[in-house]
C-alpha cells in the first residue's frame, strides 16, 4: 500500500493510506487527547475532544481527527488557541455530567477548564459509547446498549443477556472514563438478579 | 399481543433485518405499542441484537414501549391554539379521562398527549382523536366527542 506523507505540528509524518489523522499522529508520537477512541473499535466521533485544525487553501478548518482520513500533503495543527478553547468547553460540559471522573479532572487541569462552569447534572455517563461498542464489536454479546435520545439518552443492560455473560466478563468496566458503567451494572444486577447479589455481597462468594 | 400476528408481520417483510423499522412500525400500528415479547420475537427472527431494537424503539416518538390506549387523544398546545384557550381544553380532557399528558388509563382506552401545532391553526383550539381533527373545541363539547370512542 502506498504511503501518505503529511505534516503534523510541523513534523513530517508518513502514514498508511487508510489511517485517520489521529492514528497517524499517534504513530509519530504526537499526543491528541481522546475520550471515545479505542484502537480496537470502529471510530465513533462522539466526544469531539480530538479536534484538530487542518489547512485547506490557506484557511484553517476544524476536523475531528479520530474520523478524518489522512491525505497527501495535509497540514495539521493539534494545538492552537482555538483548539484549546474548544477542548476546554467540551471538558467543562462533560464535567457537568461526571464531576469527579479522573480522566476529566486531569484534562481539566491541562486545559484550564472550570468544573463549575455549567450547572451540575450528574448522569455520570458521558455517552462515549465505549462500553456499548466494545460489547457489540469485540465481544459480540450485545448485553448493553443505549436507550432513549438527546438529554434522556442512557445505557441499559439487557437483563437476560447480562445475567449470562457479564458476570464473567466485565471487560467494559475499565474502559469507562467515568464510573457510570460500574454503577449501572451494580444497580442492574441488584434489581435483576437479587440471588446473585445476595451471594456476592451477603454470603461473600 | 398475539405472537402469530407478530410472526405474520415479520413474514410480510420477508424476515429481513433491513426492514426492522418497518416491522416495528407495523407492530406498533397493530397493537398501539411494542410489548417486550414482541421485541424479543423480532430480535430472534430478524437476527438483530435486542440492544439495537431497544435503541430504535426508544429513539423514535412513533414507537411506544409502554402500553398505549386504543385511542390517541392529542391536544394542541401550539401558539395559535394556546391563545384560544388550549389549556382549558387540556384541563377538561384531564378531568374527564383522569389522565395527565403521556399517560394511558388501565382499560387501555385513551392515551393523552400534548402536541405543538397540528398544522390547522385556523381551527384552534384543536383536539385530535385517532387522527381525526376536532376543531374549534370548547370545554363543553369535549365529553360529547370522547363518548363516541370505546
Ligand atoms: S457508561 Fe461509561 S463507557 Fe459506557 S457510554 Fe457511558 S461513559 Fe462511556
Ligand atoms: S476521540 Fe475523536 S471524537 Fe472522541
Ligand atoms: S397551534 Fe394548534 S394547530 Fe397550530
Amino acid at each position: 500500500m502506498s504511503d501518505v506523507v503529511l505534516t503534523i505540528d510541523g513534523k513530517q509524518v508518513t502514514a498508511k493510506k487508510d489511517m485517520t489523522v489521529l492514528e497517524a499522529a499517534r504513530s509519530a508520537g504526537i499526543h491528541i487527547p481522546t475520550l471515545c477512541y479505542h484502537e480496537k473499535l470502529e471510530p465513533y466521533g462522539a466526544c469531539r475532544l480530538c479536534v484538530v485544525e487542518i489547512e485547506q487553501r490557506g484557511w484553517w478548518r476544524l476536523v475531528v481527527s479520530c474520523v478524518y482520513p489522512v491525505e497527501n500533503n495535509l497540514v495539521v495543527k493539534t494545538r492552537s488557541e482555538k483548539i484549546d478553547r474548544i477542548r476546554k468547553t467540551i471538558i467543562e460540559l462533560l464535567l457537568a455530567h461526571a464531576p469527579d471522573a479522573f480522566e476529566l479532572v486531569d484534562l481539566a487541569k491541562e486545559y484550564g477548564a472550570d468544573r463549575n462552569r455549567f450547572e451540575k447534572e450528574p448522569s455520570f455517563c458521558i455517552h462515549c459509547g465505549l462500553c456499548v461498542r466494545y460489547c457489540a464489536e469485540i465481544k459480540k454479546a450485545f448485553a448493553i446498549g443505549f436507550i432513549n435520545r438527546g438529554t434522556k439518552r442512557e445505557i441499559s443492560f439487557i437483563p437476560e443477556i447480562a445475567s449470562k455473560v457479564c458476570w464473567d466478563c466485565k471487560e467494559c468496566f475499565p474502559l469507562c472514563p467515568t464510573e457510570a458503567l460500574q454503577a449501572a451494572f451494580v444497580l442492574a444486577r441488584a434489581m435483576s438478579f437479587p440471588e446473585l447479589d445476595y451471594d456476592a455481597n451477603v454470603k461473600g462468594k | 399481543m398475539d405472537m402469530d400476528k407478530v410472526d405474520q408481520i415479520i413474514d410480510k417483510h420477508n424476515c429481513e433485518a433491513s426492514s426492522l423499522i418497518q416491522v416495528l412500525l407495523d407492530i406498533q400500528g397493530a397493537n398501539n405499542w411494542l410489548p417486550k415479547e414482541a421485541l424479543d420475537r423480532v430480535a430472534e427472527r430478524l437476527q438483530v441484537p435486542l440492544t439495537r431494537i431497544q435503541h430504535i424503539a426508544t429513539f423514535y416518538k412513533a414507537f411506544s414501549v409502554v402500553p398505549k390506549g386504543r385511542h390517541g387523544v392529542h391536544i394542541c398546545l401550539g401558539t395559535a391554539c394556546h391563545v384560544r384557550g388550549a389549556s382549558r381544553i387540556l384541563d377538561t380532557v384531564q378531568d374527564i379521562t383522569g389522565l395527565n399528558p403521556g399517560e394511558t388509563d388501565l382499560d387501555l382506552k385513551f392515551s393523552l398527549e400534548t402536541v405543538n401545532c397540528l398544522g390547522c391553526c385556523a381551527l384552534g383550539p384543536v383536539m385530535e382523536v385517532d387522527g381525526k381533527v376536532h376543531g374549534k373545541m370548547a370545554p363543553a363539547k369535549i365529553a360529547d366527542v370522547l363518548k363516541n370512542y370505546d
